[in-house]
């Protein structure tokens, strides 16, 4: 009965500085020109003070709402343990999980007042068993020479779960979004991301 | 393209020839895209009264205009705006107003759809990007038709929304420029002018009410399931939409006025109506007094913060389906995780300025600018915070009714754009009214909170031009303010010094910032002032006394360590430096009474 049919929501959080923001513009990118609609919403009024950062995107043949509904998150991808976490009961029971391992302490922990939760991917995986994934984003982005694409090679992990999508539209993506000579790093970035899943 | 975006592209599409704005989260990228997307000239006002008249100016010129700010900034131009809609326009004047449900980052939650009544204006709602676009094009259209400024309602899911929008060519309208002193009865509102405009509010509401009835295209009825009748508008049609599709829906394009024959024939089509909307019962207030029975409202949906699809199931299904709702399931109690609220940047200049007030224990008049952030502890250094510019006259009118029991005990902080937004007035008043005390102006070079955005005191336009620059100095000093003082944030014990004094002169001063910019502020290399690039823990000199920790910089973390085996003094832990994070502004090493902060290495 529902005549927008199939939509697909991707629920993807970190920490400001990040750059989930530019992530996200990456996967509105590719699925526009995939022939997608598409809605993405951010809050990112803080972002550049350390503040978390939230964004709801949304594609299919016709998309609503902006905002995913509370627990309908068929993605969550997730560029911080603690913000991972933070959402785990947004994600449907049968939904995929995508954290990247890494750890940025809020204030209260810096100030030694409260403790970052322990055993963040072992509770995730208690509830969603193999559909957990879990990167090393800065790990790989350090190998291939700049901590800050860590970013883009979670993206690169997560084009796995749409096979329907060729790497080239990524690409594609990744050179319509940044400066030239930014290129190589990320789409370096990108391929290394996509062979660690 | 961002919603933002759209109406800054429908506003160029529709010719627009003259931006005036004042930044203010969600609505600050209006400006900057309409800047960008070229052949128009863009300003950014000091505030948002200003950005009205002058763009009501052009407006009257023949030019299209458009003005722009958050719920908050049309209060600052509400002067203006309630009498422009009695003037009328020339050229289409649309005024975006940019709601913040949730308060994501505002200090009040208003509902900015009470100004349209109240100011008999019409007010457009965009859903999303692409009726973001198409409505501020029809605005213009709206505005030169009906002689009138036009409201057009933003809110940060649709401002920071990003979804297709198709693109068209940019259509300069013909407008004969030039003032025209014939039009003198309708421009000057003294007395004898003003009732006769009065009148044609009147009559110009009606007939904008008429064409929200048939002609205007947005006002859209769709005529589903007719057992319940949604009547919603922007952002909350689309969350009901996607919850109960289902259904039949009046969507309003046109907040106000609204529709009566539309309403009529809706009422008419559905059995029970549901009015679903964000914040006030407006809708629901005035269908009611139209003598409709509405069904369900704000009886069930809250008035308090933003909606989303979850609340409206939630509050909605018992009622609409029959069954109770039930939620998803909840495997972790993240209540109870640890909050990441922002804070104030490594190196930013601000924080040595609240360490030092904290330290004297004195009450701080705050204002609106990343120096809220400096409300949260252990900073804990502001202690009022109302709106741009309250601050100066909150902290001369404490000291007025304390006398000078309280010399010494009451200051107020405004950062530079905020105090060109409007803390200038307050400012004069203290030094006329014979106050005491004393402010205290944050220069960092930018409006920094909403994402750099250039001021009078920046010396550069919107474009990025060169530009006169307010030298705050001889403002003040014209104001009468006989003491002024310049001080280097990052010297804690010569900062601490000149506050010290002027805090205790019975006579209003200004102590001033200086080489304190923005540590985002590229162009003023921020960073290049610090000698060392940063500053690391010399493990075995820290005494873990914490003491560093009341700054709150980001760089500096407590790690619990037990060393009691070393047979020295006990310690719990020590501190750590995270070399990526710190910049090396050396507050720390001030404030570490062991010599434990040393220079770091290369990083």
């Amino acid at each position: 009965m529902k005549e927008n049919g199939k939509v697909t929501n991707i629920f993807l959080s970190g920490v400001g500085g990040q750059g989930t923001i530019l992530a996200s513009n990456i996967l509105a990118e590719v699925f526009l020109k995939a022939g997608y609609d598409v809605k993405k919403s951010e809050i990112h009024g803080m972002a550049q003070r350390g503040g978390d950062v939230t964004t709801h995107f949304r594609f299919g043949k016709k998309v609503y709402s902006p905002l995913i509904k509370y627990g309908d998150a068929d993605f969550l991808l997730s560029f911080e343990l603690l913000e991972a976490l933070r959402y785990i009961n947004w994600v449907k029971p049968d939904g995929k999980v995508v954290l990247n391992r890494q750890k940025i302490y809020p204030p209260s922990v810096n100030l030694g007042l409260a403790k970052y939760p322990e055993n963040v991917e072992e509770t995730f995986k208690k509830f969603f068993k193999d559909n957990v994934y879990v990167v090393d984003g800065q790990e790989i982005a350090r190998k291939i020479g700049n901590i800050q694409a860590a970013n883009v090679v979670l993206i690169g992990a997560f084009s796995n779960f749409f096979p329907k999508i060729k790497e080239s539209q990524w690409v594609d993506a990744i050179k319509t979004l940044m400066p030239q000579k930014l290129h190589d790093l990320n789409i370096k970035a990108f391929q290394e991301g996509r062979k660690a899943l | 393209m961002q919603g933002n975006e759209a109406i800054a592209r429908g506003a160029w599409e529709a010719g627009v020839s003259f931006g005036s704005a004042y930044p203010g989260t969600p609505s600050s990228e209006i400006m900057a895209e309409l800047t960008k997307l070229g052949d128009i000239y863009t300003e950014w006002s000091p505030n948002e009264k200003v950005a009205v008249e002058v763009a009501h100016g052009a407006s009257l010129a023949g030019a299209r205009a458009i003005a722009c700010m958050k719920h908050v900034g049309l209060n600052v131009a509400s002067d203006p705006f309630m009498t422009i809609s009695y003037t009328g326009v020339k050229g289409g004047f649309v005024i975006v107003v940019a709601d913040d449900p949730g308060q994501h980052s505002s200090q009040n939650e208003q509902d900015s759809r009470n100004w349209t009544r109240f100011a008999k204006v019409p007010m457009l709602e965009p859903s999303d990007p692409w009726e973001c676009k198409e409505f501020t094009k029809l605005a213009f259209e709206i505005s030169e038709r009906f002689d009138t400024p036009v409201l057009m309602r933003s809110e940060t899911r649709v401002s920071h929304c990003d979804s297709p929008v198709d693109i068209g060519e940019r259509v300069v309208p013909n407008i004969e420029m030039g003032l025209d002193k014939n039009d003198t009865p309708k421009l000057v509102m003294v007395p004898m002018y003003a009732r006769e405009r009065r009148k044609l509010v009147e009559k110009r509401t009606d007939m904008l009410s008429e064409y929200g009835d048939g002609e205007f295209p947005f006002n859209l009825m769709e005529i589903n399931d007719s057992s319940i009748g949604f009547i919603t508008s922007g952002v909350s049609y689309l969350y009901t939409k996607e919850v109960f599709p289902e259904y039949s829906f009046l969507k309003l394009g046109m907040v106000w006025p609204l529709p009566k024959m539309l309403l009529s024939r809706f009422f008419s089509s559905v059995k029970k109506v549901v009015v679903v909307e964000e914040l006030d019962p407006f809708l629901e207030t005035e269908i009611k007094a139209m003598g409709y029975k509405i069904w369900h409202g704000k009886d069930l949906i809250p008035n308090i913060g933003e909606l989303t699809p979850e609340i409206i199931e939630r509050v909605l299904t018992k009622a609409i389906k029959k069954k109770a709702y039930r939620g998803p399931e909840v495997r972790f109690d993240t209540s109870q995780l640890p909050r990441r609220p922002p804070n104030l940047c490594a190196g930013c200049s601000h924080r040595p300025l609240f360490y030092i007030l904290k330290k004297l224990g004195v009450f701080v008049f705050g204002d609106i600018g990343c120096y809220a952030l400096a409300v949260a502890p252990p900073l804990s250094a502001m202690h009022a915070s109302t709106c741009m510019g309250a601050g100066v006259g909150g902290a001369y009118g404490a000291g007025k009714v304390l006398g000078k029991a309280a010399l010494g005990r009451v200051c107020s902080v405004i950062g530079d754009s905020t105090f060109l937004h409007s803390g200038i007035t307050p400012l004069m008043n203290a030094v006329y009214n014979g106050g005491y005390s004393t402010t205290i102006i944050l220069d960092n070079g930018i409006t920094a909170m909403t994402g750099q955005q250039e001021h009078p005191g920046t010396g550069y336009t919107i474009r990025g031009e060169r530009a006169e620059t307010v030298d705050y100095e001889k403002l003040v000093s014209s104001l009468g303010v006989k003491h002024i003082r310049k001080v280097n944030p990052y010297n804690l014990e010569e900062t601490e010094k000149v506050v010290k004094e002027e805090l205790m002169r019975d006579a209003p001063s200004v102590i001033i910032t200086v080489n304190s910019p923005c540590m985002l502020l590229r162009r003023a290399s921020p960073k290049d002032k610090f000698i060392h690039p940063f500053y690391t823990v010399d493990l075995e000199v820290c005494r873990g006394c914490r003491a560093c920790l009341d700054i709150n910089c980001p760089a500096i973390a407590w790690r619990p360590i037990d060393d009691t085996e070393k047979g020295r003094e006990k310690r719990k832990g020590t501190v750590f430096i995270n070399p990526d994070q710190c910049v090396g502004c050396g507050i720390c090493t001030q404030v570490c009474r062991f010599n434990a902060i040393i220079p770091g290495d290369e990083k």
